[in-house]
């Protein structure tokens, strides 16, 4: 999600894990390491990132990120506690999953080309679409992004956003002072002292900036929205399975949501619903987990762990969090959002 | 009345019979030092005003304020500091993610090094040289087995659930603890004879100093699994630990250099006459005076040790910076950024602050021998 690929100390070593890991590829060896060691290996956002991956007050990890992990972890073992979790900043996230310091990378880690083909890892889905938009004070009185000519802005230094936002002015003719800051921390603390007057970040990163900075009615998001940034769990491109079994645990959690399921009701769904799609992905009939190789009860481990996408949503970045982010494009397809499984038949 | 030898000359206005009532003395030591003349009280005026202003904006904030219980951030509503949070995240960084069944053995750890130090730092206890051992030693070993566990009944705890001020303390103690030593060995090296020997403590030396520390964790985390069999994963505290004690050890050797070269030549021309071997008189002769001359650029280079623990992030350890930066970003507490780096800057500012004042205390000692 930042701007690593202009990292030239990633890019060096991105460029040594490709001659490095040619080797030791054999799909399966991933699940197969994870069932010896009796624990899921994740790398999880170094608990900076509210709503994503964050310490509570007995030490214990929780937030969107984690709750993948444990879902992952369920569909594989059988049990959602069973995760090592490590804990990673962007520079050392993708290394750490090539070197097989970590199974899978449950970070804000977006999705583009050179991320995909030069670094061999993969993308088995999207958990967030997520875009960059600015957030203001309202007493500013801006209602558009388009005023914005000759505003400074904060952004996280060398990152996409930068980019982004250069190539937006550019296109609308303006001009802009940037304020550039390593951390969200110090971006947020630019904006609150009015050293920028305007801060650019994914909305999920705007919206835990408004709920860290006091009263949210004192501040507006811009209507404009400048990038998309799909963002998912990346795994290794060598383990085929392990890939298959990290995007149906994304994509059962979706299509529960789909199909009612939820955390509450997923045992007396299985008991219960006639439905052909809720008995296959439950498990009740058919062999969806034994065809992946891990238990049939994979999917039903899964949603009793962390309920259907749309509670993961809400608990950790939605509604029912503090940071109350809108669920916009992650809506279901029905629901004029983004979200969509492929069929389970 | 002695402070009259410490005044610029012609400021010195001892005032007869001070000996007086305490108010009367008190006036007068304001007249000599603060307000001695229109250009020293304008001075003392502006640094206290700015002094002023500034417990004028913390105090309020830190004491008055104050929200001091609470569960969430919700119940700080005052607008002073919410300690609330400190105090529901105590433990936490303190002792990072170690269970908290199992906390007893951290604080026998700690007890251990209280007791240590104050044995190294109190003059009056004898026995120094066994201080030392028990510091380069015991005190390693015994908390190394205590806080790993694995024997008599203790059950294991992996090194990745420790973390907070624990694991700040295990980098920094045995930062400082070691990396005397092996920059001794390091700054002895470099002005050896034997050549292979002086090239290979150049070039680390000069390695260590050439490089970011940052670099230094980064590479060891991110490359040294590709040259491991497949799999396995080094621990990354067992990386820290050794990073940051070759790293100081090398800037070690600089400082230890710089006392090695004050020496004159005549005290290595008398050691040699009186037919003392190259240990010896390294040992009685010349490290002796020249670490005494060194001692506040060691305690520098300590000081920036300590600082340095705090980059050991990028290997996924949470220090006590880093657990309370995980700990302002959690929802419950979101906006407490200010109480906790506070803490984090107290604490530092302590430890170093204690360093230097053991460090004031060594060198007046040592100016003490000198005199007599």
């Amino acid at each position: 999600m930042l701007g690593y690929l202009r990292n030239p100390w990633t890019l060096a070593a991105g460029c040594l894990l490709l001659a490095a890991t040619a080797a030791s590829a054999e799909s399966g060896a991933t699940q197969k390491a994870i069932a010896a060691r009796g624990a899921l290996n994740c790398g999880v956002s170094s608990g900076v990132q509210t709503g994503m991956s964050t310490l509570d007050s007995n030490a214990k990890w929780s937030g969107f990120e984690v709750d993948f992990c444990r879902a992952v972890a369920a569909a594989v073992l059988g049990d959602a506690e069973k995760i090592k979790y490590v804990p990673l900043e962007i520079k050392t996230a993708f290394a750490t999953l090539q070197s097989g310091g970590i199974d899978v990378l449950a970070r804000t880690a977006t999705h583009t080309f050179i991320r995909d083909i030069e670094l061999n890892v993969e993308w088995p889905g999207v958990y967030l679409y997520d875009s960059q938009g600015f957030l203001a004070k309202k007493s500013l009185g801006v209602k558009s992004a388009k005023e914005l000519e000759g505003a400074s802005i904060c952004v996280s230094a060398g990152s996409n956003y930068e980019l982004n936002l250069a190539d937006f002015f550019r296109k609308n003719n303006m001009k802009f002072t940037p304020v550039a800051a390593n951390t969200r921390d110090q971006n947020e603390k630019n904006l609150a002292s009015g050293r920028c007057d305007v801060y650019a970040n994914v909305l999920s990163a705007l919206a835990g900036a408004v709920s860290k900075l006091g009263n949210p009615d004192d501040w507006v998001v811009l209507p404009e929205l400048i990038s998309m940034e799909p963002i998912g769990p990346v795994v290794r491109k060598d383990d085929a399975r392990f890939r298959d079994i990290v995007a149906w645990t994304l994509n059962a959690l979706i299509a529960a949501e789909e199909l009612g399921i939820t955390q509450a009701n997923v045992d007396q769904m299985k008991a219960s619903s006639t439905s052909p799609e809720v008995q296959r992905l439950l498990g009740a009939t058919g062999d969806f987990g034994t065809k992946l190789g891990i238990d049939n009860a994979w999917a039903l481990n899964a949603i009793k762990a962390v309920g259907n996408y749309g509670e993961m949503f809400e608990r950790n970045l939605g509604e029912k969090s503090p940071i109350k982010l809108q669920r916009g494009l992650n809506n279901l397809w029905n629901n004029k959002g983004l979200m969509s499984a492929p069929l389970l038949r | 009345m002695t402070d009259a030898a410490t005044l610029p000359a012609g400021r010195a206005r001892p005032v007869p019979g001070s000996a007086g009532a305490l108010p009367a003395r008190a006036v007068s030591w304001l007249r000599r030092r603060l307000f001695a003349s229109w250009r020293d009280g304008l001075l003392s005026l502006g640094v206290i005003a700015v002094l002023g202003a500034i417990a004028w904006a913390i105090v309020p904030w830190a004491l008055f304020d104050a929200t001091w219980h609470g569960a969430s951030r919700a119940d700080c509503t005052g607008s002073g500091a919410c300690w609330a949070f400190v105090s529901a995240k105590a433990s936490q960084f303190v002792y990072g993610f170690y269970p908290p069944a199992e906390r007893w053995r951290p604080d026998i750890a700690f007890a251990l090094l209280v007791a240590g130090l104050v044995w190294l730092m109190v003059p009056r206890i004898p026995a120094k040289a066994y201080a030392g051992f028990f510091m380069m030693i015991v005190l390693p070993v015994a908390t190394f087995l205590l806080l790993h566990g694995g024997f008599a009944g203790l059950t294991v705890v992996p090194s990745d659930q420790w973390g907070g001020l624990l694991l700040t303390l295990i980098l920094a103690v045995s930062g400082i603890t070691f990396s005397l030593p092996f920059g001794v060995l390091f700054a002895l090296g470099r002005r050896s004879r034997m050549p292979l020997v002086r090239w290979f403590c150049i070039g680390f030396i000069e390695f260590c100093r050439g490089v970011p520390f940052l670099t230094v964790l980064f590479m060891a985390i991110v490359m040294l699994p590709f040259f491991l069999p497949s799999g396995t994963k080094p621990d990354p505290l067992a990386l820290a630990v050794v990073g940051i004690i070759f790293y100081e050890a090398a800037y070690m050797a600089e400082v230890v250099r710089g006392g090695l070269q004050a020496l004159p030549k005549g005290q290595y021309e008398a050691a040699m006459a009186i037919g003392f071997g190259y240990w010896r008189t390294m040992l009685h002769i010349i490290l002796p005076q020249a670490v005494r001359k060194v001692v506040p650029g060691v305690v520098n280079t300590t000081i920036s040790l300590l600082k340095n623990t705090t980059l050991v992030m990028v290997v996924g350890l949470f220090d006590l910076l880093n657990i309370v930066s995980a700990g302002v970003s959690d929802p419950l507490w979101a906006g407490s950024q200010a109480e906790g780096y506070f803490i984090v800057g107290l604490v530092f500012w302590l430890m170093s602050f204690g360093l230097s004042c053991y460090s004031r205390a060594i060198e007046a000692r040592f100016a003490r021998a000198e005199r007599t």
